[in-house]
């Protein structure tokens, strides 16, 4: 690891003031940031934790959506959303380890995009919005591809909108190593239609798996599912599994979130 | 029954309460006065020519006290190799050099170029960034067969080829070999792989040097199974220090799995730069170095042929194996797959002709040498994997097959075709108490379950035979064996009666310290906790050859008996003497000498209190004191054998394996601690299933090591188990050491693997998958996934 300066912030205001500097970076629960930093990939000169701002952490419900803050850690996620939203309270308590959610949070997630991330599979699958410091995204817009988002320099993510689902579940086939989404599906389903969005798979990280959506829609039954296929163009391909392999799975886990949403 | 704490009794170990408590004392713990620190710029290609390195700028950096490069090492010698192979020809194998630092190329991603020492460890990481070496990029070998293609790139400028040794075994039996295939009824065969391992101790390693120069004496703390065998190669062949002069220090090491049985680059530079700075010298390793310095396991591929008679007897085996040695010859590493592998090809069958062929085989990756099992299980896995594919290919039954091929109980001690002579052993017993314990019986109703939840259920066998005890000095001698492979032992019985015991041997989680201590309280019939055992320090134990090829017990603890029966002896001598008996009279039992027939006697520490403060002893005849030095050298290795029974489900919509019971029947001879055992093979257990299903060090084309860390290497998790079924009731004891013990620490690696990729392709077929023959390790799911696509 590299030198650098910490400062901790009790406001969004002053946290964004301090990230104006280009080599300032926002800290979260540094469970992504820190080992990249130890293995000296990274090498931010001023790191800004946002875990000393309250507006930032809770999860709270307004009617018909639940506000998640974003230096809310997965812990907190898996305890207190399970009232309210039971499939992301679950998504969050499968995400790593007891130490890993105990630090990491959804903004720090959310802001990653790792395309084998559990988060990005949640927002994009409920058409969740993303709170900055300046504007609100819509998850559609938000996601932009493996690491990629629609994040500015110096922007940070205060909240996250979830619209709460009739029924949601999220089911996820690990990769064996790192126990991230080797593919995971997310289905929620509203008066309005089914969302389905998939994670780890892809090449161009998460994505809504529209045929499935349509079907879904329409009955919602892992049956529904039973003669849709995923093409395997553009899928991940590495050490845990062949592009075909993951298309397989795409089917799968989408299928068993339907039957555990019920 | 067992006394409380004698042979026999599951004594807790003693050493867990600081292991528990974070109070051990393990090397990264040391820290030295004036202590410096060394990080290694390591290459991070896999094949390269060096032309130039300047170091100018680190040098001048903050805190940099010397940035070393191969020209500081002129006057060293090369990382020694610990045994020369003799190839079917009669000639030595290759042996290129192995220098402490990259001289001329680099040969691996992780080859040490250059070591920065510095004031602190990050002052000497931010060095190495400023050094700036000039690297020409040659085309890397990665493949094994690739590497033997000609006009493939060598590993070695100054070999031949990058072939180490072509090995034939037993070559004189070849044509018969062959002529027994010409002739069989039925031929099975099968190609595969065994997968690249790494160890992964939780101890990364770590090495302090420290050098007085007021006395020329030369200190290495180190993450050592054998302290002994590192003062020795480390003195004699590469820094060129008299072992007086050298003492070795391996304290609380956390794990081992034979990556630290070998001599490293780490350790010599340590050691000497100490002396060059006069200040000590540290080095920790980060878990992404050790993926790419310690030395990795496994790694063969091999095709293997059974050939049987019309009536399904086992006539002849023959294999042909490529062993990839990685880009230098690490301690060990010719050894493995040839003498500690082909000489376990009988298994416990009766195959008469056997004809081993490996070729050794240099590559741009990291050495390759032992781990856990070392040889044994390659055999062990091919084997077993072979007999259950011929039973499904000849429509018999897997146990049968087994059966029928069986070595007899009354047929031991038995000469197999491939050297060695297996002492005990008793198959047949292991087999049926393996399947009761499994309740094999009810398997049929437990699929049928499974099947209406939509999972594929199967159930794998596997029996095999390893060698342990490794071995008598004067046998490995003749096989190439650069040293020899004794243990020691050391009694110093106290004033007061309490003993301090030194073992040559090394614990690194084997428990040493609790079973040492019972077998010597058993024959005196002392308390154990009057029994103290000191290890791993070679400036006050006897030469030790060390801890691997699960020989602590079978050969050191042999060494302490031998010790044990000396000081007893002695003691006789001066009870007699004190009771005014003749010493054939006198009969030592819990702790107490009495003369036979009276009622005599005299008490422990009455015998060594007298040896201590001879008021009233023979000295004419009898020096004072009460200590002994024992080396024992073994007649034989040792032949745990063992039946292993794996039931799994298998759910065909992700291809994933759940592994729902494992049981293990296992003949250690017998046992000094059960529950020590248990713990033996549920480690064994956990490392072998990770390596059925789990584990697998790869490489890309370029030879950059794509499973580098645990985000890819997938390290077997307690929740991969459901817990294991173990039994250790057969015992036929080895008939050559005092204890009749045989050794339990490899076992579960060795047997685990072919148990479990047996009840997957078990699974499989039951469920009409009757194409797969064969899955390579690790069932990964979606391997098994692909497999069953077609
Ligand atoms: C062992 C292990 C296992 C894991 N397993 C999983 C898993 O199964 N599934 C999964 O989804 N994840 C997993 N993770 C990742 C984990 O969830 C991380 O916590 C998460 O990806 C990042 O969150 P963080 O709060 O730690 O962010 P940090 O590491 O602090 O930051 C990550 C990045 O986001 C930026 N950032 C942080 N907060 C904000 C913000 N509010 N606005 C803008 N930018 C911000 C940082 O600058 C940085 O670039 C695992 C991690 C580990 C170490």
């Amino acid at each position: 690891m590299y030198n650098f300066d910490f400062v901790k912030p009790g406001s969004v205001a002053d946290a964004v003031a301090v990230l104006a500097d280009d080599d300032a970076q926002p800290l979260s629960g540094g469970q992504t940031l820190i080992p990249s930093m130890k293995a000296r990939l990274n090498a931010p000169g001023t790191l800004v934790s946002l875990t000393g701002i309250p507006d930032l952490v809770g999860v709270c419900r307004e009617s018909d959506t639940l506000v998640i803050g974003a230096a809310t850690t997965h812990a907190q996620v898996a305890r207190d959303a399970a009232g309210d939203f039971p499939g992301l309270a679950a998504l969050a308590g499968q995400i790593g380890d007891p130490a890993v959610r105990n630090r990491g949070t959804i903004g720090g997630s959310l802001a990653n995009n790792d395309p084998s991330a559990c988060y990005p599979a949640a927002a994009l699958g409920t058409g969740a919005t993303i709170v900055t410091d300046r504007r609100e995204i819509g998850a559609d817009d938000y996601f932009q591809g493996m690491f990629a988002t629609a994040l500015e320099e110096g922007e940070i993510i205060t909240s996250v909108r979830f619209p709460i689902p009739q029924a949601s579940a999220y089911a996820k086939f690990v990769q064996p190593a790192s126990r991230f989404a080797l593919t995971a599906a997310f289905v929620a389903r509203y008066a309005s239609g089914v969302r389905v969005a998939i994670t780890g798979a892809s090449e161009n990280g998460v994505f809504r798996w529209a045929e499935a959506e349509a079907a879904l829609s329409s009955n919602f039954s892992a049956d529904a599912l039973a003669s849709l296929g995923c093409s395997p163009h553009e899928m991940i391909a590495d050490l845990h599994g062949t592009a075909a392999y993951r298309a397989h799975l795409v089917g799968v886990m989408t299928r068993r979130a339907v039957t555990a949403a019920g | 029954m067992p006394k409380d704490d004698g042979i026999g009794a599951s004594v807790k170990r003693r050493e867990d309460t600081r292991f528990l408590t974070g109070n051990g004392k393990y090397t990264d713990d040391i820290n030295l006065r004036g202590q410096t620190y060394v990080h290694f710029l390591r290459s991070d290609i896999a094949h390269g020519r060096i032309k130039g390195i300047d170091s100018s700028a680190a040098e001048a950096m903050d805190g940099v006290l010397k940035v070393f490069t191969a020209a500081d090492f002129d006057s060293a010698g090369g990382i020694p190799c610990g045994w020369q192979v003799t190839d079917k020809h009669g000639q030595p194998m290759q042996e290129p050099k192995h220098p402490i630092l990259a001289e001329g190329k680099v040969r691996h991603v992780g080859d040490p170029i250059c070591a920065v020492v510095a004031e602190t460890y990050a002052q000497a990481r931010d060095a190495a960034e400023a050094i700036e070496v000039d690297i020409e990029e040659l085309d890397p070998v990665v493949d094994m067969k690739a590497a033997l293609a000609d006009g493939a790139p060598l590993v070695h400028d100054d070999l031949t080829s990058n072939l180490c040794y072509d090995w034939g075994f037993v070559e004189e039996n070849k044509d018969a070999v062959n002529a027994a295939f010409d002739s069989a009824a039925h031929v099975v065969s099968l190609e595969l792989t065994n997968n690249r391992l790494v160890a992964n101790p939780m101890e990364p390693r770590v090495a302090v040097g420290d050098y007085d120069p007021w006395g020329d004496n030369h200190t290495l703390y180190t993450t050592s199974q054998n302290p002994h065998v590192i003062r020795l190669l480390m003195g004699a062949f590469v820094l060129n220090i008299p072992e007086h002069k050298l003492r070795v220090v391996a304290p609380d090491v956390g794990g081992g799995f034979g990556s630290k049985i070998y001599h490293y680059a780490e350790e010599a530079f340590c050691t000497y730069a100490a002396k060059v700075l006069k200040r000590p010298v540290k080095w920790t390793s980060s878990r992404s170095e050790a993926f790419i310095s310690d030395a990795h396991g496994r790694d063969h591929k091999t095709k293997i042929e059974l050939a049987l008679d019309a009536d399904h007897n086992f006539t002849a085996l023959r294999t042909e194996t490529y062993a990839n040695m990685g880009a230098y010859l690490s301690t060990f590493a010719p050894s493995i797959p040839t003498w500690l592998h082909g000489t376990l090809m009988a298994g416990n069958y009766k195959t008469p002709l056997i004809y081993v062929n490996v070729k050794a085989v240099f590559t741009n990756t990291v050495p390759v040498d032992a781990y856990r099992g070392a040889g044994r299980p390659e055999a062990t896995f091919q084997l077993e994997r072979l007999v259950d594919k011929a039973a499904r290919e000849l429509g018999v039954d897997p146990i049968e097959l087994r059966r029928q091929n069986f070595i007899k109980p009354e047929e031991f001690p038995y000469q197999t075709p491939v050297a060695v002579v297996y002492d005990t052993g008793n198959y047949h017993a292991t087999m049926d108490k393996m399947l009761e314990l499994a309740d094999y019986a009810g398997f049929e109703a437990r699929r049928a379950e499974s099947a209406k939840n939509g999972k594929l259920r199967g159930f794998g066998i596997a029996h095999y035979i390893e060698a342990c005890g490794i071995a008598p000095s004067n046998l490995v001698g003749q096989l190439g064996a650069r040293a020899g492979l004794y243990e020691s032992a050391s009694v110093r019985v106290n004033a007061t009666g309490s003993i301090s015991v030194y073992t040559g041997s090394h614990s690194h989680g084997q428990g040493h310290e609790t079973t040492f201590a019972q077998v010597v309280a058993d024959m005196i019939g002392v308390d154990a906790n009057s029994i103290e055992i000191h290890h791993g320090d070679t400036s006050n134990t006897p030469m030790g050859m060390g801890t691997y090829g699960s020989r602590s017990l079978a050969v050191g603890g042999s060494a302490i008996v031998k010790a044990t029966n000396k000081i007893i002896d002695k003691a006789k001598k001066i009870a007699a003497h004190l009771l005014e008996a003749a010493p054939e009279d006198i009969e030592l039992k819990d702790g107490k000498f009495s003369v036979a027939g009276t009622d005599k006697s005299v008490d422990w520490s009455g015998v060594t209190l007298a040896a201590y403060v001879p008021h009233n002893y023979p000295l004419e005849e009898l020096e004072p004191g009460l200590e002994e030095t024992a080396f024992y050298d073994p007649s034989n290795f040792t032949y745990p054998s063992g039946a292993y029974g794996c039931e799994i489900e298998l759910d065909p919509d992700t291809g994933k394996i759940d592994i729902l019971r494992f049981i293990a029947a296992d003949d250690f001879g017998n046992i000094v601690n059960p529950m020590i055992v248990e713990g033996q093979v549920h480690g064994g257990l956990a490392q072998g299933i990770g390596q059925a299903l789990l584990e697998n060090c790869v490489y890309d084309d370029q030879g950059q090591l794509l499973s580098g860390s645990y985000m890819d290497y997938t390290m077997p998790r307690a929740d991969d188990m459901r817990g294991f079924t173990v039994d250790h009731s057969c015992v036929t004891p080895c008939t050559h050491n005092p204890l009749g013990v045989k050794g339990c620490g490899e076992a579960g690696a060795i047997g685990s693997p072919p148990a479990v990729v047996n009840a997957a392709i078990d699974a499989l077929h039951r469920a009409g998958h009757t194409q797969i023959t064969h899955i390579d390790m690790p069932l990964t799911p979606s391997r098994v996934w692909a497999a069953m696509q077609g």
